[in-house]
């Protein structure tokens, strides 16, 4: 039981990670990588839902009807972002105006409903809290690892603190205005998606079309 | 007119939701192998798009926002809390209506469309549009030219994304970046593109 509920936390991590293998839930993640802090409040505020949402819909999954599934998942997920958003401006108002409406768009993310729907549909409410938590770390991590690029390259900083000294304050570090701007997102997470899939070899995707049979030395 | 014009270039080529906001991303990257369905599923957004932000728009105007239930003798009534549930219920309905209206009066389009009708309701370009347009507190005709504009800006995206990736199959690819890993380059790259229109002012 510990060893299984260890998988389901592990797991989405890296060898099946919601965004880079699954394809899930990209639709927030880039936009809000531009600091570190936006990204780490983000990150909370998606794991909290997936796990509470995977939770409440297996407790409850014996007794939706299949055919109005989807808007039964929806509105427990809206009700849950919603508390969020109200929690947020509460206590977080400066943040949740930097991350405008991409905290209404956790309702949308597709981790949140594709985990309710793949694995909260059919398994019990404590291993779906479980498997929503680590989908939701999973998420978290390649957010906070594009956020640190970007942040650290973009404007010499972490969380807000000066890390490099940046030149037009007196230091010596220019910073790449580029990583500020929505394509970065796009090549970090294109770079990231490769640097793993070297690692975890068996996540490569088949070729649609090979032009040579044999034309590098691994392929034989 | 001119404000409309403006905006609706704006909405298409600057803001465009798709490469400058990252919305839509999932169904972005996962139905652009051919041009043809991409064509499809653009349509599709597009048509959506300029029926539910009008829709979001009234009911945001009329009933949601703070003071927006004077007409009903209720001038102090804030429920704009329940704007992210009424959203995503008033976008589902729409779908489903759509989706019947369709297939009873045109029936092709409803064969070329129907698998992805379904799959707009989770699309988060939709909501997302809606959002912006709460967000910056347009009226009834700026967000219906939004609406409109947006859409067609995601719909022109996707298919320009279908087009390359349908030549870049044919390309050599490095194993790790095989898929996945290129396509979210290529993306990059056009987004980078369109930052070429950023500070067209019309």
């Amino acid at each position: 039981m510990a060893s299984q509920a260890k998988k389901i936390i592990l797991d989405p991590l890296i060898d099946n990670n919601p965004i880079t293998l699954q394809v899930l839930g990209i639709c927030s993640a880039l936009a809000v990588t531009t600091s570190m802090t936006a990204a780490l409040i983000m990150s909370i505020a998606l794991t909290s839902v997936a796990a509470f949402s995977g939770a409440i819909i297996s407790s409850i999954r014996k007794h939706i009807p299949s055919s109005i599934r989807i808007i039964v998942q929806m509105t427990v997920i809206a009700s849950l972002v919603i508390i969020v958003d109200q929690l947020l401006k509460a206590y977080a108002f400066e943040a949740s105006k930097q991350l405008s409406v991409f905290v209404g768009l956790i309702i949308t993310n597709c981790i949140v409903l594709g985990r309710a729907e793949a694995y909260a549909m059919k398994n019990p409410p404590g291993m779906s809290f479980l498997d929503g938590l680590g989908n939701g770390l999973g998420y978290s991590l390649i957010l906070m690892g594009v956020a640190f690029c970007r942040e650290l390259i973009g404007t010499g900083k972490l969380f807000g603190q000066t890390i490099i000294p940046v030149a037009n304050e007196g230091g010596w570090y220019v910073p790449n205005g580029l990583m500020l701007l929505p394509p970065s997102a796009f090549f970090i997470i294109g770079l990231m998606i490769w640097a793993i899939r070297s690692w975890k070899p068996q996540q490569v995707e088949e070729p649609d079309y090979q032009i040579h049979q044999v034309h590098r030395t691994e392929v034989l | 007119m001119e404000h409309y014009l403006s905006l609706f270039i704006r909405s298409v080529f600057v803001e465009n939701l798709a490469l400058a906001f990252f919305l839509g991303m999932c169904t972005f990257l996962a139905v652009s192998k051919k041009i043809e369905t991409a064509l499809g599923l653009g349509i599709a957004v597009v048509v959506v798009q300029a029926i539910t932000v009008p829709a979001n728009n009234l009911i945001y105007q009329y009933l949601l926002k703070e003071g927006a239930l004077a007409w009903a003798g209720m001038p102090d009534v804030d429920l704009s809390f329940l704007g992210l549930i009424s959203y995503i219920g008033v976008i589902a309905a729409m779908v489903q209506i759509i989706e019947m209206a369709m297939d009873k009066y045109t029936p092709a389009l409803y064969n070329a469309l129907g698998v992805f009708l379904p799959l707009i309701t989770v699309n988060c370009a939709i909501l997302g549009g809606t959002l912006f347009m709460v967000e910056r507190d347009y009226n009834l005709a700026e967000s219906a030219v939004y609406g409109v504009g947006s859409g067609f800006g995601w719909a022109l995206a996707i298919t320009a994304i279908a087009g390359i990736r349908e030549k870049l199959k044919y390309s050599d690819v490095p194993d790790g970046l095989q898929g996945l890993g290129i396509t979210f380059i290529t993306t990059g790259l056009m987004a980078l593109g369109f930052m070429a229109f950023s500070g067209i002012q019309l």
